[in-house]
């Protein structure tokens, strides 16, 4: 009986494929989908983008960037940026140390608000903050009298920006440190460190590459943000006018150079980040990619 | 350091994690807290390191009051149980973490940390390893490094949290002795979580059974064997 097997004639070799594993031709398929479509989507915007820009010489670019306006704007941009992107780093790191550490009432409800930015509308943001701070509200009539108005003016559009930005470092910082745990900190508190020496010494340098990461994120989208700043700002050219705006308002009168430059300029930027943060998802591929796991 | 557990309860939720529970260490002991998880051994030895808070009860360091002492004031070397090592930092800054952390006053001058870091480190008879960071050392090296970085700062008790729990069965035997060896050789009050009984009955002078977040019975190990006083006791022990 067990002989059986040996009796039989042998069987011709069958080529066998890992579950997994789909056939050559759907797999080419896919990755030239994929690629199609991030030739139409990303790629031949960005070319028309430098295209336009450079479409009379790179003189007559770098002369529309040399407008006043223009520069109003960048400076404008440079400034928001520079002061939404410490305070979301700030937002975040509290948010993400309140929500990996400690058990209260009503986390949940944080963790979803958190991601509220990613989920309304830009538009629907710098309205509310219109609503809350206007020239026709109480806090708005009190804010203006003090000489300190939010709406058509700097902390607007830095509050729109915060607004708009603060999900990225939370949302980068938070699984790390969850899965990092408190036992290092702890640990840090047993050997007679402070609270302050425990978080500059333990917790910043285990989250610096996750923070990092989250920062350079909520730059990107700082100096791209339209929607909330638009709301806000009253577009205001050369005072509230941030670059998106003043693209947009050259655009609008046909000034394609202009408008395009600037374009190329904030693309470039994106470019920027984007190639940092992939030269930091290179190098510290181990301690980022508890994100990914999450 | 002579402790004095006294009336120690504390609840999480609604769940009681200590009936009141009291407990008498003489000073230099090495004492095992012995019993299956969810019996309140860990939760102890975190009041005692200052780490969690009891809701009623008092502690007493040497006749005095430590109830309301600060983590940092324990002075409780802790040992966690997966060694909780700083990943950033090399095996010579774990170890001279809690000295560089003291009060300016206290602290001792950069040669003066080294030399006892060097010294930390023969102890634990790892005298080259100062250099790695912690990802590149063995279980039991870990093991060592945490008990090294614990006894830094001079503590007032040793205090570790199943430190053996991460280990393989040969490690575990070899470490034992070294543990041992360390409280021999420093005389300090050692506390141990485990919930092996065969680890607690070898290593300590003295076993604290716990179940429930009661102390079942407190005893030198041959007298728990000799004398069980519960049905608990005797099934833990035999099995």
């Amino acid at each position: 009986m067990f002989d059986a097997a040996h009796l039989a004639p042998p069987r011709p070799a069958r080529r066998f494929r890992a579950a997994t594993e789909e056939p050559a031709a759907l797999r080419r398929g896919l990755i030239g989908l994929v690629f199609v479509l991030l030739a139409v989507l990303l790629f031949a915007p960005l070319v028309t983008v430098f295209g336009e820009a450079l479409s009379q010489g790179a003189g007559a670019a770098l002369t529309a960037l040399a407008e006043p306006e223009a520069h109003a704007a960048i400076r404008l941009t440079l400034l928001v940026t520079a002061l939404s992107v410490p305070l979301t780093a700030v937002f975040g790191l509290a948010a993400g140390w309140a929500i990996a550490r400690f058990d209260f009432p009503g986390k949940a409800v944080l963790i979803t608000l958190i991601d509220l930015p990613f989920s309304v509308s830009p538009v629907v943001a710098g309205l509310c903050l219109v609503l809350l701070f206007g020239a026709n509200t109480t806090l708005g009539d009190w804010l203006v009298g003090q000489g300190m108005p939010v709406v058509f003016a700097l902390p607007g559009i830095v509050l729109a920006t915060v607004f708009v930005t603060f999900p990225f470092v939370a949302r980068e910082i938070l699984p790390v440190m969850v899965e990092q745990g408190r036992a290092e900190e702890e640990a840090a508190l047993t050997l007679g460190a402070s609270g302050w020496r425990m978080f500059f010494t333990v917790t910043l340098p285990n989250i610096r590459w996750a923070l990092l990461y989250g920062v350079l994120l909520a730059t990107a989208r700082a100096m791209g943000e339209f929607g909330a700043v638009a709301v806000v700002s009253g577009k205001i050219r050369g005072v509230t006018a941030t670059v998106p705006i003043a693209i947009e308002m050259l655009y609008n009168e046909y000034l394609t150079v202009a408008a395009f430059s600037l374009a190329a300029l904030l693309a470039s930027l994106a470019l920027v980040t984007l190639a940092l943060k992939t030269a930091l998802e290179w190098r510290h591929a181990d301690a980022l990619s508890a994100n990914r796991r999450a | 350091m002579h402790i004095e557990i006294d009336e120690i309860a504390k609840t999480f939720g609604r769940t009681a994690a200590l009936q009141p529970v009291s407990l008498s260490i003489p000073s230099g002991a090495l004492v095992a807290l012995l019993g299956p998880s969810g019996s309140g051994k860990t939760t102890l030895l975190r009041i005692l390191g200052g780490l969690e808070f009891p809701e009623s009860g008092r502690v007493l360091f040497d006749g005095h009051d430590a109830t309301g002492l600060t983590v940092q004031e324990r002075r409780a070397g802790f040992v966690f149980q997966n060694y909780a090592l700083f990943r950033h930092m090399t095996v010579f800054e774990n170890i001279a973490y809690g000295l560089k952390a003291r009060p300016r006053a206290l602290r001792p001058e950069k040669e003066e940390i080294a030399r006892r870091v060097t010294k930390l480190l023969e102890l634990i008879r790892l005298p080259e390893i100062g250099g790695r960071y912690p990802a590149q050392l063995s279980g039991g090296q870990r093991q060592r490094v945490a008990l090294a970085r614990a006894l830094a700062i001079e503590p007032r008790m040793l205090l570790l949290d199943e430190p053996f729990g991460a280990l393989d069965a040969k490690v575990r035997k070899e470490l034992r002795h070294g543990l041992r060896e360390i409280h021999d050789t420093t005389g300090l009050t050692t506390i141990f979580v485990t919930h092996d009984q065969e680890e607690a009955m070898e290593l300590a002078d003295l076993v604290v059974v716990m179940s429930m977040g009661r102390i079942e019975q407190v005893g030198r190990p041959a007298d728990l064997r000799a004398r069980p006083a519960s049905a608990f006791v005797r099934e833990f022990l035999t099995a």
